[in-house]
């Protein structure tokens, strides 16, 4: 018959029992992490450095940081306008120009070059807005690279870069 | 199988899924309601051991070959990128190759204590059979994973096994040839044992699950090789001998992890960090340890073809045991001048490994010759001759005689049934 105090067995099941518990996550942590980028990968992904000097003025370069194109452009006068004058409550994915470059280097626009939609590299000086366009299903980005129209949903991102001095930018 | 409990399934859900597939009642009558005799010693738990190994063989197996590339050019530095890049890489692949260490070590003590309790003895004849072809698909396994680092042991090891077969007459070059897919060890060939090694141990899954079948079908032997009589020789699988085996399973744990973690290259061999050099053979090029016995013996005959022919008989006469044993007795524990020979075969077996490790000269070549001999000797003269001649000790009349004495009284249902709580 079964006491209604806790027995031995009861405690030696149980305490049996959280220590296989432990033993079996100690087991299936390395069987799942080893398939979390390994050294090599992380090492291969470290921030790159950049020289802006031989970019002219309206060029769109494209360099490749953790395997995804950045597209780096030297905007025009014109374009940092063209982004500015419209309205950006008005536009797909809201956000102004401004939030989009670096303090003191409007002239730089360093995004990552891969359509929000679903995943096509789209084409610069292309478009009615100046910017991109992409030719999978269509999107077209403007001289901010925000999304003005099209099926993509958001705005080409930012990847994360600083400038290390006028000329050289550090990305990554 | 009476008196023991029958699955009734007590949920809607269980008794919804029983009636499509009776997957849950196949398990509680083969792992948990079970009869297996109740007086099986720790030797009995290394079946158990074995499937665990062998599942984490395979776990470990193929997370690795998430990060191995199998081409001659980039192979050892993939491995040497698992070591040193992949998160934990360095954890499995000690675990994967010192684990493949450990599944030899189990299953020769598997293997010997079937030879020592006459575990092959009808009616388990197919279920021995069973157990040798698993070894020659671990053998086969064992081979090609080691050959996978492309390191100078692999490379070499590749080259001298897949050379013994240009000892068949007529044929023998182009077999050679067919395996390598090519003049000679190559990349067609690291490839083609890359899937070969991902694919036997399946295999050997397969031919697992039909040893633990005819396993059930006829039941387990037991220490003093009587069959169980009564309800009363035997207990349910759970919690006995699931019990039994999970306690050996920790333990043997222990040792692999003692390996693991403080010595992982020791049983292996360090020119194995080398990269293949077809240009530089080793000067003493060895298997792995669990083949060694295998490797003297071939080493110990002056002629190639007879080599490799007593090489593949040394273990193709397991097969026939069953019926080269000519004892009624199933167990050495009966058979006073059987464990005699039995242990000096043991030591035989230690002996030829031993040798396998030296060099094929002087002294070494005459104790390889004289061991392997007898090798011969134990399975072909001594076990027909024994059962002919031995006198064994008398059998107790059931294993719960041996178990609790002569005379004794059936145990009340308290002892026998602890699966009850209280």
């Amino acid at each position: 018959m079964t006491s209604a105090e806790p027995t031995r067995r009861d405690f030696l099941y149980i305490a049996t029992a959280a220590v296989g518990a432990a033993g079996v996550a100690a087991i299936v942590w390395p069987l799942i992490d080893q398939m979390n980028p390994d050294a090599s990968t992380i090492a291969a992904g470290a921030p790159i450095e950049v020289d802006l000097a031989p970019i002219a003025e309206g060029q769109v370069v494209k360099v490749f940081w953790r395997g995804k194109p950045i597209f780096i452009n030297h905007r025009t006068p014109h374009d940092i306008e063209a982004a500015r004058s419209v309205d950006y409550q008005t536009l797909p994915d809201p956000q102004p120009d401004q939030d989009r470059v670096k303090p003191g280097h409007d002239a730089w626009l360093i995004v990552i070059g891969i359509c929000t939609h679903l995943g096509c590299i789209p084409l610069p000086h292309q478009g009615d807005f100046g910017g991109w366009f992409c030719p999978c299903h269509g999107s077209q980005y403007d001289t901010s690279a925000r999304i003005r129209r099209g099926p993509a949903p958001a705005n080409l991102p930012l990847p994360p870069y600083r400038f290390v001095s006028d000329t050289k930018v550090e990305i990554g | 199988m009476d008196g023991h409990s029958v699955y009734q399934p007590q949920s809607g859900f269980m008794k919804w899924l029983e009636a499509r597939l009776p997957i849950w009642s196949l398990v509680h009558s083969s792992f948990v309601a079970y009869p297996c005799p109740r007086n099986l010693n720790y030797w009995w738990a290394f079946g158990g051991v074995l499937s665990v190994l062998l599942v984490f063989q395979i776990v470990t197996g193929v997370v690795l070959a998430m990060h191995y590339t199998a081409n001659v050019d980039l192979a050892f530095s993939s491995v040497d990128s698992i070591m040193r890049d992949v998160n934990y890489g360095w954890l499995l692949r000690y675990a994967h190759a010192v684990g493949a260490s450990m599944f030899f070590f189990a299953g020769y003590i598997h293997l010997f204590r079937g030879l020592y309790y006459g575990s092959y003895k009808a009616p388990r004849e197919v279920l021995w059979i069973l157990g040798v072809i698993i070894l020659l698909l671990m053998i086969a396994t064992g081979f090609m994973g080691y050959v996978l680092p492309w390191g100078q042991m692999s490379f070499w090891a590749a080259t001298v096994i897949t050379n013994l077969f240009s000892a068949i007459p007529l044929f023998g070059e182009s077999i050679v040839s067919w395996l390598w897919g090519g003049y000679s060890v190559g990349n067609p060939t690291l490839n083609r044992f890359y899937a070969l090694h991902y694919l036997l141990p399946f295999v050997i899954f397969a031919v697992v699950a039909l040893h633990v079948w005819a396993l059930h079908v006829v039941g387990q032997n037991n220490p003093t090789g009587v069959e169980p009589k009564s309800k009363q020789d035997t207990v349910p699988f759970t919690p006995y001998a699931t019990i039994k085996d999970a306690f050996l399973l920790v333990c043997f744990f222990v040792l692999y992890g003692w390996f693991v973690f403080y010595m992982p290259n020791y049983l292996g061999h360090p020119d194995n960090y080398i990269p293949a050099n077809p240009s530089v053979t080793p000067t003493h090029i060895v298997p792995e340890w669990y083949y060694l016995p295998f490797y003297a013996i071939l080493r110990a005959i002056p002629n190639k073809l007879l080599g490799v022919l007593m090489l593949v008989s040394a273990i193709a006469i397991l097969a026939f045991v069953p019926w080269l044993d000519t004892s009624r007795v199933r167990s050495a524990t009966y058979r006073p001048l059987y464990k005699q020979f039995f242990w000096i075969f043991v030591a035989v077996c230690i002996g030829l490994g031993w040798l396998g490790s030296k060099p094929a000269e002087g002294g070494y070549v005459l104790w390889a010759r004289v061991l392997t001999a007898w090798y011969f000797f134990h399975f072909l003269i001594i076990l027909p001759a024994l059962g002919l001649w031995e006198r064994p000790r008398p059998l107790p009349t059931s294993i719960t005689e041996s178990v609790l004495g002569k005379g004794a009284a059936p145990v009340a249902s308290g002892a026998a049934a602890p699966e009850r709580r209280g």
